[in-house]
């Protein structure tokens, strides 16, 4: 628990240094791609959907799945087609 | 072994992740970066799958097409000015997603399978932090899931903006409070009986979830349209930390890096919102802070004797075709009315004519941080025409026209002088400091903050009333004309 714990402090350090420095144009892919980046429960989702548990398990975890997979390859795809919009200088 | 390569595994996904977000300081890199951490995403649910060699269900495929399906047709085809809504309900998804593991995991606990105690998902013996972790992860998980749908219905306008609120709702949310306190002195009271008697535990997590549930509406329903950036931006925050309770529920790095990571950059946002507000976020969570503005709310036009000054589409064409520096200050109503290509069509005529344009976007211009570039990139506006507040402050003094575009407190000048104003010491764009300033408006409706705008009363001031959109396009016509 104490080294979960030493590590979610360190990863939140790292968060706050990388993401200060963000430019204002790109806050909204910044939140829907970091939205999906915490739609990493998919991997917890998978192993609970997979479980031998019981029957409330299974469907709690299949739920979960199919919650998290939204979260994921919606966040990741809105976040790219939003990002291919922003660009410099046109040619012409 | 096993273990240890989806650990490497989850370790090389976690560095990914922190490669792809510092990738985003940059529109350059952004898209690259956003790939990274998809690619991340991938090695992470491989390495679960294979490596622990779950891959059999049937139903785990249905999950992930039926799951990828949804999030590829919401990302596809949901209109990129619903963004705000968009980015609200993935929010809340990934919310409810670390909820309902951490649901699961408790029901495994409960029924604990002995078949599954070999294998490499066994799990360990159930203890208060345990069930402490779990009943965490579904309060932050449920919260967030129910507040997003809430601010959702706000954003599309299916709840009304303004903040709502009846008597008795702080007590209720006190008594909310209290009763997911009571749900954590149920598990611990109750752990060592999890097998022998579950009903406890159960119904603290049933309770618990039904708790968050309304804790999430009475969290946001309070909150006015003008403060939805900095709730977006918490709940963000929010979906983040739910994510890495999750993670300390399952004992995965993965998911409490990747947690923290989220939790962190949705808090920097919220500070950043709260910042360009001059407000605290207790201020803005306590809410009550302006709404829709509604016709009852027209006041007259004129103030302290002063009366505002009208104009119309040739005279603001001849101004701006013969302006050295225009700037364009985007709001709310620039995205309500849609008028962004309107808007960049004009820029593009202009720029032809020798007009330098700029655009000045403030922190909170629209609904969600970043709202107005978002809008302006999928009008084609190149990113280096647009300036932050601090960048492009000082040089109004050397700007001929700023061109207002439906945005209102975020260039009202009492917020630099005026203590008895609400929106007192909010940072704003001195666009008053310009030649001179148009205001495309509807009609003198004040703005989010309810209160009127002095700016629209100085002597540069001139008012082009009508729909943005409307305004825009003749004032187009009228420039090819001069």
């Amino acid at each position: 628990m104490l080294e979960n714990l030493i590590v979610f402090v360190l990863a939140s350090f790292i968060g706050f240094e990388v993401i200060s420095k963000v430019p204002q144009t790109l806050h909204t892919p910044l939140m829907s791609g970091t939205n999906a980046i915490s739609g990493i429960a998919i991997v917890g989702a998978l192993m609970a959907a997979a479980m031998a548990g019981g029957d409330w398990a299974k469907w709690l975890g299949f739920a979960a799945l199919v919650v998290a997979t939204i979260n994921v390859i919606g966040g990741f795809m809105v976040t790219d087609r939003m990002l291919q919009m922003f660009k410099k200088k046109e040619k012409n | 072994m096993i273990e240890t390569l989806i650990d490497i595994a989850y370790l090389v996904a976690a560095s990914f992740f922190i490669f792809g977000m510092k990738r985003l300081q940059s529109p350059a890199t952004a898209r690259q970066g956003n790939r990274l951490s998809a690619i991340a995403m991938f090695i992470a649910v491989l390495a679960t799958m294979f490596v622990a060699d779950i891959l059999t269900p049937v139903e785990m495929l249905i999950g992930v097409v039926l799951g990828g399906g949804i999030g590829l047709l919401l990302a596809r085809r949901v209109e990129l000015t619903s963004m705000p809504e968009l980015v609200g309900a993935l929010n809340g998804f990934g919310g409810l997603a670390s909820a309902l593991v951490a649901g699961a995991e408790l029901s495994r606990y409960l029924t604990n399978d002995s078949s599954a105690q070999a294998s490499t998902l066994a799990i360990a013996d159930f203890d208060p932090s345990v069930g402490i972790t779990i009943l965490l992860s579904v309060l932050i998980g449920v919260v967030t899931f129910s507040g997003s749908f809430i601010a959702v219905g706000k954003l599309s306008g299916k709840i009304s903006g303004n903040p709502i609120s009846f008597p008795g709702m702080r007590l209720l949310t006190l008594l909310l409070a209290a009763g997911a306190i009571g749900a954590f002195v149920m598990v611990v009271m109750n752990y060592s009986t999890i097998l022998s008697e579950p009903d406890p535990i159960l119904w603290s997590l049933v309770g618990m979830a039904g708790i968050a549930f309304f804790l999430g509406i009475l969290l946001v329903i309070p909150i006015g349209g003008a403060d939805m950036p900095v709730v977006v931006a918490l709940l963000n925050s929010y979906s983040g930390l739910a994510a890495a309770a999750t993670g300390f529920v399952l004992d995965n790095t993965a998911l409490i890096v990747s947690g923290a990571l989220v939790g962190a950059s949705g808090l920097i946002l919220t500070k950043i919102m709260c910042d360009a507000m001059n407000r605290s976020l207790l201020n803005v969570l306590l809410g009550g802070f302006g709404g829709d503005a509604d016709d009852s709310m027209v006041s007259s036009a004129s103030q302290d004797g002063k009366s505002i000054n009208q104009t119309s589409a040739d005279d603001v064409a001849i101004m701006l075709s013969y302006a050295d520096q225009v700037v364009v200050v985007p709001g709310y109503g620039m995205a309500v009315a849609q008028a962004q290509h309107q808007v960049r069509e004009l820029a593009d005529l202009l720029q032809s004519k020798g007009v330098r344009v700029k655009y000045a976007i403030h922190p909170v211009a629209g609904r969600m941080p970043g709202h107005m570039n978002v809008l302006l990139a999928e009008a084609n506006v190149p990113y280096d025409q647009l300036y932050e507040m601090d960048d492009i402050n000082g040089d109004f003094d050397n700007t001929d026209v700023s061109l207002i575009i439906g945005a209102n407190d975020v260039v009202n000048p009492a917020a630099r002088h005026d203590k008895a104003s609400p929106i007192y010491g909010m940072p704003i764009l001195n666009v008053d400091n310009s030649r001179n300033v148009i205001v495309l408006k509807r009609s003198m409706r004040p703005g989010y903050s309810g209160v009127q705008n002095e700016l629209f009363f100085n002597d540069n001031t001139r008012m082009l009333f009508g729909d943005a959109k409307d305004s825009i396009s003749s004032l187009t016509e009228e420039v090819k004309l001069v």
